[in-house]
């Protein structure tokens, strides 16, 4: 199980580009059809998207499971925010530096909640938003 | 906002979407780069406990996302959060919604904070959430 000693714990930043395509992607597959965001250049990106692209280009995929010796099976998404500094926009490249900042226990130990928060800032040092998340883990009862 | 500055209780984010398929989870996995196998892949889901896949977190916040920027410019959104109340099921047909529960001047500006949901038909809620924009 994941206890205290995991606080602290940083991964592997990941760098990742605000691509067109890959951007039409993900608007098609919402059913999106605001026209702000097929803008072309310096069309901004969905309040959500920022989350994508640092899975999209993560070159360890979740890291920070395997890292922590989380069976992916047992993760459920607890809790999702973001902050935003600045405009973050298609063309931009963006770092994202991921630590853990946070891991209780609940329910006497059949759950564990883990935060990871992320700074993110654009390829000219701009910190453009914080991205923070909150894991369940679904703790495997002794046997 | 287009119709000016909003009052306390106003409903501004109102939006419904289309059931849930699988295909769309399977598109979700692609477009967002979240490739957890317990979205998409029933055996999987099935050998961590699950009935079924269910849709991914993030699938149904980027549609409260999407309802929110119906209403709000992206460049307005200053924080926007959510709590995942409860797994959506395959079929659900998803109704976010979102009213102003404060108006506040922070970091210089005029905002509104609104508090958003997710329900899905049965009025079940699945995410509850909250923003905070300029106006």
């Amino acid at each position: 199980m994941v206890d205290q000693s995991a606080v602290g714990r940083e991964f592997t930043p990941v760098t990742a580009r605000v691509e067109p395509g890959r951007l039409r992607f993900f608007l098609d597959t919402l059913g999106e059809t605001n026209p702000v965001y097929r803008d072309g250049e310096a069309a901004p990106v969905p309040p959500t998207y920022l989350f994508c692209l640092e899975m999209m280009d993560a070159t360890v995929p979740f890291e920070f499971l395997t890292a922590l010796g989380i069976d992916l099976a047992r993760v459920l998404h607890g809790e999702q925010r973001f902050d935003y500094h600045a405009p973050v926009v298609v063309g931009d490249t963006l770092t994202f530096r991921p630590r853990v900042t946070g891991v209780t226990d609940k329910k006497g130990g059949a759950m564990t909640l883990i935060v990871v928060d992320t700074p993110v800032t654009n390829q000219n040092g701009v910190h453009v938003a914080d991205v923070s998340r909150t894991i369940v883990v679904r703790n495997a009862r002794p046997s | 906002m287009s119709a000016g500055v909003p009052s306390v209780g106003d409903r501004i984010v109102h939006k419904e979407f289309p059931p849930i398929t699988r295909h769309r989870l399977a598109l979700y996995c692609g477009a967002s780069g979240d490739h957890n196998p317990i979205h998409v892949d029933i055996d999987f889901a099935k050998a961590a406990g699950f009935p079924d896949v269910f849709a991914h977190g993030m699938l149904v916040m980027g549609y409260l996302g999407q309802a929110l920027t119906d209403a709000v410019a992206p460049s307005k959104i200053r924080s926007f959060s959510t709590r995942f109340a409860a797994i959506t099921q395959l079929g659900a047909q998803l109704t976010c919604e979102g009213t102003v529960t404060e108006l506040i001047e922070q970091g210089g500006e005029k905002r509104a904070k609104l508090a958003l949901t997710t329900k899905d038909q049965n009025g079940e809620i699945k995410l509850a959430g909250e923003a905070i924009i300029a106006l």
